[in-house]
């Protein structure tokens, strides 16, 4: 069936003057675009970032790889209260509590593992942490060589934190060196912070 | 024969200008991302090596250890030769190509303008002496160095029609593309290849016609006698820039790079000719592309911007003041620079013009590139032979072609154009249009 007149629309080309006809004015204008913008770049313009010899500027409270942080004594300040394991949302916090060996506590956690490849560096499991004992550090470039190798157990979650510590880039967001409500001790226990072992 | 004619110097030189060639040609990949880069604020390959300067290297060793898939159905003969054909007639183009010293016939530069001139000529002595030397080579324009006088330093020595074989050979090239696309088997390498084959050979006639007015003042189809002529007379782009730009809007088609690159854009959207190519025989088709790319920046270059002359740098050599080593190398090197900024300009060119249509393309050949070619030729055949102002005559090749140009833009912007369809509703489909009558089956 043919299509009817009305159903089509015709737009008219717009008229072009001499100018345009020619093609060459248009070609030389774009000309000195495109060699502009080569000259700049060859003068160190480009936009390019070399990683890894330029590293990008991160924001102060950029979220990168977690931490466990220690107390004052140097042992591990989690609770394992599973607060952060359940407010994960990618469930990539697996803890197995244990009675604690100090006095001070009743628990602590046996295993604290975290599985880096399945976080989505969100950061809700330092807000949820009532002792702030997990945080996320702004250490971004993260590599591993197996999947194995990515799932970060206790030990390696203290070491970052000894590294982040040594070397200062601490997340802005910390608290360390204060401890936070829930890790007081009882006001009238009767025990203090040196009676407690090391872990 | 000639005398001169040297098998094993032959061999050398033709394995030298393969090499060098293909070499550069892979540099020139190298080059073609970098100015892409630059022009579009990035930097270009810079790992490999140095700036990059490894990465054609690591661009071949990857070409040589591709696996080669052949599709099952393909014709076999014409698939495998295809590719082969595009990199033979690309570089056979340079069998013609002078390298160094070469045996250019006796020059004089104020041509005959008539028959008597002409018999006057050849009752000369010293210019039958002259011819007569030419014509049993190394005898004539040397040094005194033995055997070493006698080498012509071209793969195909005294070739006078050098140009007409340049582009007698680059035609062969639309063999390799109509075979590649037949043989791939497939119906959109096919179309990708007859539209290629056809902005190929369309844009061969404006190729031609442009260059014909160079020829006629020249009086001669050597590129010697070409570059002589300019240096006495200036390069010839500024007595017929019309030309030029033309010749220089042909190559661009010829070698199918951007404004007039639909052989490639229809890889990237469905079909052309390489499409079904994998391994060394697509390094083939698109290592022929940069060899043409060389080939017609070297003709652009020597037609008519003065080839290795420079006005006071490098001269022709005279039987008075022949060429020693430090004069060739100095006109390598100016020719190598001309060569290398048309290249960077193709290169730039790519990143500043969209592509043409394939209507708009055809239109361009043969409705204003022809007959901007043919009115060219007619205003350099009528200024040769009415010569108004005597020597200077030839000045007037380009306010005539340059105001026609103008005048022709005018006309064609006057011209109406046909209105573009933009929208159409299609009402219905399947079983509704069978309900409004359409598509009426036919009731057994």
């Amino acid at each position: 069936m043919a299509i009817a007149e009305k159903d089509v629309t015709w737009v008219k080309e717009p008229k072009i003057g001499l100018f345009e006809q020619l093609y060459l004015p248009a070609i030389a204008a774009g000309l000195a675009t495109t060699i502009g913008h080569a000259v700049k770049t060859l003068g160190g313009g480009e936009i390019t970032q070399r990683f890894p010899e330029q590293r990008p500027k991160l924001p102060a409270n950029y979220r990168g790889v977690h931490r466990l942080n220690r107390d004052e004594d140097g042992r591990v300040k989690c609770v394992a209260c599973y607060m952060c394991s359940t407010a994960c949302p990618a469930h990539c916090i697996d803890i197995v509590a244990a009675p604690s060996p100090w006095p001070d506590r009743e628990k602590y956690p046996e295993v604290f593992v975290i599985d880096e490849l399945r976080c989505i560096y969100c950061g809700m499991c330092e807000q949820a942490c009532p002792v702030d004992a997990i945080e996320l550090t702004p250490l971004a470039d993260l590599t591993g060589m197996s999947r194995e190798e990515m799932m970060f157990d206790k030990e390696k979650l203290l070491s970052v934190f000894d590294q982040t510590t040594r070397t200062g880039t601490d997340p802005v967001r910390t608290t360390r060196g204060k401890l936070g409500p829930a890790s007081e001790l009882p006001p009238d226990s009767g025990l203090t912070m040196s009676s407690t072992a090391q872990s | 024969m000639y005398s001169d004619f040297n098998i094993w110097i032959t061999l050398v030189i033709i394995a030298v200008v393969m090499g060098a060639v293909q070499g550069a040609c892979a540099y020139l990949v190298l080059l073609e991302r970098k100015i892409a880069a630059w022009t579009q604020d990035r930097i270009g390959p810079n790992r490999v090596g140095p700036l990059g300067l490894l990465q054609p290297i690591a661009d071949g060793l990857k070409f040589v250890f591709k696996e080669q898939i052949i599709p099952g159905k393909v014709d076999k003969v014409f698939y495998l030769v295809a590719p082969v054909i595009s990199m033979t007639a690309a570089l056979m183009a340079f069998v013609v190509v002078p390298f160094g010293r070469t045996s250019a016939p006796p020059t004089h530069h104020d041509w005959p303008q008539t028959v008597q001139e002409q018999e006057a000529r050849d009752k000369d002595h010293a210019y039958t002496d002259e011819l007569a030397a030419y014509n049993r080579p190394g005898q004539a324009n040397f040094n005194d160095w033995g055997w070493f006088d006698e080498v012509q330093w071209v793969v195909a020595p005294h070739v006078d029609v050098g140009v007409v074989l340049v582009f007698a050979i680059g035609s062969l090239a639309v063999y390799a593309v109509i075979l590649g696309g037949w043989s791939s088997n497939s119906k959109y390498s096919f179309l990708g290849a007859l539209r290629s084959s056809a902005q190929l050979i369309s844009y061969e006639i404006p190729l031609g016609l442009s260059v014909l007015g160079v020829f006629y003042v020249t009086g001669s189809l050597n590129l010697e006698r070409i570059i002589e002529y300019q240096h006495t007379h200036g390069w010839n782009f500024l007595f017929q820039p019309v030309a030029a730009l033309l010749f220089a809007v042909s190559v661009f088609a010829e070698c199918a790079r951007l404004p007039f690159d639909l052989p490639e854009t229809e890889q990237e959207l469905v079909g052309g000719y390489h499409t079904e190519y994998t391994g060394m025989k697509l390094a083939l088709f698109l290592l022929a592309e940069y060899v043409h790319m060389i080939t017609t920046s070297l003709l652009v270059v020597t037609l008519f911007f003065g080839g290795w002359e420079l006005p006071w740098l490098a001269v022709p050599a005279v039987p008075a003041v022949p060429d020693n080593g430090g004069t060739i190398v100095v006109k390598l090197i100016v020719l190598s620079v001309k060569m290398f900024l048309f290249i960077v300009f193709y290169q730039l060119v790519r990143w500043t013009v969209p592509r043409f249509r394939f209507d708009q393309l055809m239109g361009l050949a043969w409705k204003v590139l022809m007959p901007l070619a043919l009115f060219n030729v007619v205003v350099v055949l009528c200024v040769r032979q009415f010569h108004p102002f005597g020597p200077y005559s030839d000045w007037l090749t380009l306010p005539i072609t340059v105001a026609a140009l103008i005048a022709f833009a005018a006309f064609s912007a006057t011209l109406p154009r046909s209105p573009t369809r933009v929208r159409t509703v299609y009402r219905g489909h399947g079983a509704e249009q069978l309900e409004m009558g359409a598509n009426r089956v036919m009731s057994p």
